[in-house]
Formats: C-alpha cells, sequence, structure tokens
C-alpha cells in the first residue's frame, strides 16, 4: 500500500502559489472542497486561475476567493447564484471562460486519462465555437476541445483510506471523479478516512492512483443553496 | 390560452413509456407531475442522478442529494448516482430520450437561443448547450411572447445561439408547434386561441395545413 495520508490541509496545500490554475470539485455548494478552500484564502495566493462549474454564491465556496480578490480568470459552465461575481466580471477584474457544463467535465476528464483533446456537438454555431477548429463526423458538425492543464485538483469524497481509494455520496460526486488525476497534484479531502483496507475494494468509485494527498476534513457547513420540501400529508 | 401547469400538462403527453427524460430549469420541471402513472419513466438531472424522486420531507432535505437547479430532492426505487462526464456521456450519447427546456427565443429553422442577453444577463449555459447539440428529441416549453409582448418564434434568433437547427417540437401557452423544413408547423391550439391570435404572435413563418384542433390535455 502507498500511503497518501497528510496530517491536515497545511500539509495538503502545501507547494501552492500565485498564478496557479486550480481545479476545484462540486456542483453549486454540493461536493465541494471546504477545507481546501478556506486554506486558499488563508494562504491568501494570488492572480488564480478556477476551474469549477460553478462560483460559489457570495458568502460560500469559491465566493470566498472572490470576496478577497485572489481569482483573475474562472472557468465555468454557470455563475449565475453571485452578485460579486458578476460584478467582478461585469467591471472586467475578472476574467471569465463560459464553458458547456458537458463540455467542461470531460475536458477534466480528457487530462485523467491522457487524451489531449477531443471533439463534441455542444456549442457548434454558437460563440463559444468561435476559433476552434471544427470537424464533420457522419453528417454531424463537431468542435475540438483540448483538454485541461492545471497545477492542483482539489477534490472532496465522502470517504477516503489511506492509499487514497475515494467513495462519494450522491450528487456530491458530480465533478470531483473527474478532476483526481487531471492536474499536476489531486488532493482529496474526505469525511471520514479510513485505514487501508476498510472500504471494500467493489466499491471504490476512483482509484488511489490518481490521488497523490488525501486528508480527513474539519467542520463541514455542506450548506444547501435551494431548500426544496414538500409537507407530509 | 394555457398557464404554465397547462403547457407541462400538454407536454407530459409526450413522455412515452420507457422514457428517460432530462427537464429543464423553469416550466420544464413541471412537467414530472403531470406524467401518467401508469407508465415508467426516469428523470435524468445533468449533475449526476438518474431517477429523481419529488422534493423530500421537510427535516429530511440532504445536502449531498440535488438536482440541476441545486435544490434538494429525494430518489426512486432503481435511481443512480454518477459523475459529471458520465452524465454527459449520457447525454452525448444519446441514451436520453427526451430533453424538455425552456427558451428566450426559437427560430423557424430550429436554432434556439436561452443562455444569454449581452450587457444584461451572462449567467452561463450550464448544461444546455450539450443537452441542445446531443438530444434526439428536444421539446421547448415556453411561452409564446416575450413581457414586451414580442413574438419568441422568430425567423431567426436574435440573441446568442446555444444550439444550431436542433429544436424539433415547441409547446407555448398557445400551440403546438412543429420545427419543420417550411418553418413552423402548427399542430394544435391551445383551449379559446385561434388561429388568426397565433399567427399574429408568430414572427416566423407560420405553416398552417387544413383544420387545426384544440388540444387536449
Amino acid at each position: 500500500m502507498i500511503n497518501k495520508t497528510v496530517s491536515d490541509v497545511r500539509k495538503a496545500l502545501d507547494g501552492v502559489a500565485d498564478g496557479m490554475t486550480f481545479m476545484l470539485g462540486g456542483f453549486g455548494l454540493c461536493g465541494i472542497p471546504e477545507n481546501a478552500i478556506a486554506e486558499l484564502v488563508r494562504l491568501g495566493i494570488k492572480d488564480i486561475t478556477c476551474i469549477s462549474n460553478n462560483a460559489g454564491v457570495d458568502d460560500f465556496g469559491l465566493g470566498l476567493l472572490l470576496q478577497k480578490h485572489q481569482i483573475k480568470k474562472m472557468i465555468s459552465s454557470y455563475v449565475g447564484e453571485n452578485d460579486e461575481f458578476e460584478r467582478q466580471m461585469l467591471s472586467g477584474e475578472l476574467e471569465v471562460e463560459l464553458t458547456p457544463q458537458g463540455t467542461l467535465a470531460e475536458k477534466c476528464r480528457a487530462a485523467q486519462a491522457g487524451f489531449p483533446a477531443f471533439y463534441t456537438p455542444a456549442g457548434y454555431g454558437t460563440e463559444v465555437a468561435e476559433g476552434k477548429e471544427t470537424r464533420e463526423f457522419g453528417g454531424k458538425m463537431y468542435v475540438l476541445e483540448p483538454a485541461y492543464k492545471a497545477d492542483f485538483a482539489f477534490v472532496k469524497a465522502w470517504k477516503g483510506d489511506e492509499a487514497g481509494n475515494l467513495i462519494f455520496k450522491g450528487t456530491a460526486r458530480n465533478f470531483n471523479p473527474c478532476m483526481c488525476g487531471a492536474a499536476k497534484v489531486t488532493v482529496a479531502e474526505v469525511e471520514e478516512l479510513l485505514p487501508a483496507g476498510s472500504l471494500d475494494p467493489n466499491e471504490i468509485h476512483v482509484p488511489g492512483i490518481f490521488v497523490q494527498r488525501i486528508f480527513q476534513g474539519k467542520h463541514y457547513e455542506k450548506r444547501i443553496e435551494q431548500r426544496t420540501v414538500r409537507k407530509k400529508e | 390560452m394555457l398557464d404554465k401547469n397547462g403547457i407541462a400538462k400538454r407536454i407530459a403527453r409526450e413522455v412515452k413509456d420507457g422514457y428517460y427524460v432530462n427537464l429543464g430549469i423553469g416550466i420544464p420541471t413541471l412537467v414530472a407531475n403531470f406524467v401518467r402513472d401508469d407508465i415508467s419513466v426516469e428523470f435524468q438531472s445533468e449533475n449526476g442522478v438518474l431517477g429523481m424522486g419529488p422534493f423530500p420531507f421537510e427535516g429530511e432535505e440532504d445536502a449531498d442529494i440535488i438536482n440541476a437547479g441545486k435544490q434538494t430532492i429525494t430518489t426512486l426505487p432503481g435511481a443512480s448516482f454518477f459523475d459529471s462526464a458520465l452524465s454527459f456521456g449520457m447525454i452525448r450519447g444519446r441514451h436520453v430520450h427526451l430533453t424538455i427546456l425552456g427558451a428566450m427565443e426559437v427560430a423557424e429553422n430550429g436554432d434556439i437561443a436561452n443562455w444569454k442577453i449581452p450587457g444584461k444577463m451572462v449567467k452561463g449555459m450550464g448544461g444546455a448547450m450539450d443537452l441542445v447539440a446531443s438530444a434526439e428529441n428536444i421539446i421547448v416549453a415556453m411561452m409564446h411572447t416575450n413581457k414586451a409582448g414580442k413574438s419568441k418564434l422568430l425567423k431567426r434568433c436574435t440573441l446568442p445561439l446555444t444550439g444550431v437547427g436542433c429544436v424539433k417540437k415547441i409547446v407555448t401557452n398557445l400551440a403546438v408547434l412543429e420545427v419543420t423544413s417550411k418553418g413552423f408547423k402548427l399542430l394544435e391550439r391551445a383551449p379559446g386561441v385561434s388561429v388568426e391570435e397565433i399567427k399574429t404572435a408568430t414572427e416566423g413563418r407560420l405553416v398552417v395545413e387544413g383544420e387545426i384542433p384544440e388540444m387536449k390535455i
């Protein structure tokens, strides 16, 4: 067993620096690496590029990094829940690259799986495809999209073991598995870190080979963005 | 004329037994409430769940189980969770049978615009571009005209496009229309709405052939 465990978030983020590109898992506020984000805020590193489907809300998730003006560029598919984001984007302080959600996921997965680029029909004929190579296959048009390159991937899982194996819960899985192994260093934070051998190998979602550092996260808030319920009749 | 629930009810009749269906945000979400109980259908949410159920009971909501609108949901027996790449693989690979989504504009050639108003609304396309580029069958649910009373069924879209030549059918508060090579073919009228009213509210080319039946909902 190759032990990937680090003692805490500070050790887990060793080596992050100004100007780097990070992948961050999560959809909305669901399954975001809360501990890594808090540490990036504490470190105060600047001019970072974030690849993340969303940009958090004003006072949580990536919104915390936006408040401190640490983000230079956001690569996302949907950023509608954050007023500070919109303000920085319209004023030109923040660079934004909007990418179709499936393309964003696949650009991560391509990096993980060693594909330099892939063709997708998403965005053909729209401004997303402007300046990109297009090609016809079987009578349908496709756009060439390159894989992402990133320095660190920060992901969050439900359970993990010392070997870096990960299991996710519910829709908190989302982009997290696609980002594992898609950056030079993948840092996984988990709600429950277990000794190797505790997880059934049949049930691992992401094998530890894609993870360089794993640590037990703390104080998960797991904020709900839209609390929708029905009444018991 | 139909209200939003009426549009959803009419679209629910397009959902067939054995379908995997992706519902967009807004009117499309309501469609799930009106699908017949005697058919088997699974709803997919592109953030990574198949077999979505209703909202949870108060106190049972789980931050780790949400839909694409970031709302807390439940799952039904047979449900599954998966990552975003696999989710869009289902969509791109045409394993999802039907996509129902809203639009700001639809053109008579099937182009759709629903993600951006330059200078006003720049929230991002989310999964809409992947969905419209790949879905086998796309139904648009929307009001026939916008808040200013202008037609949303146009010769050409004026807003930045989400996808080209992809819309097959449109259900509005006034009518059911099919996108054909000749333009918007009028299939059904909403209750109490005349063909003339639909003509007036449609900027794009409207094809009216024979008697147009009133919708059954």
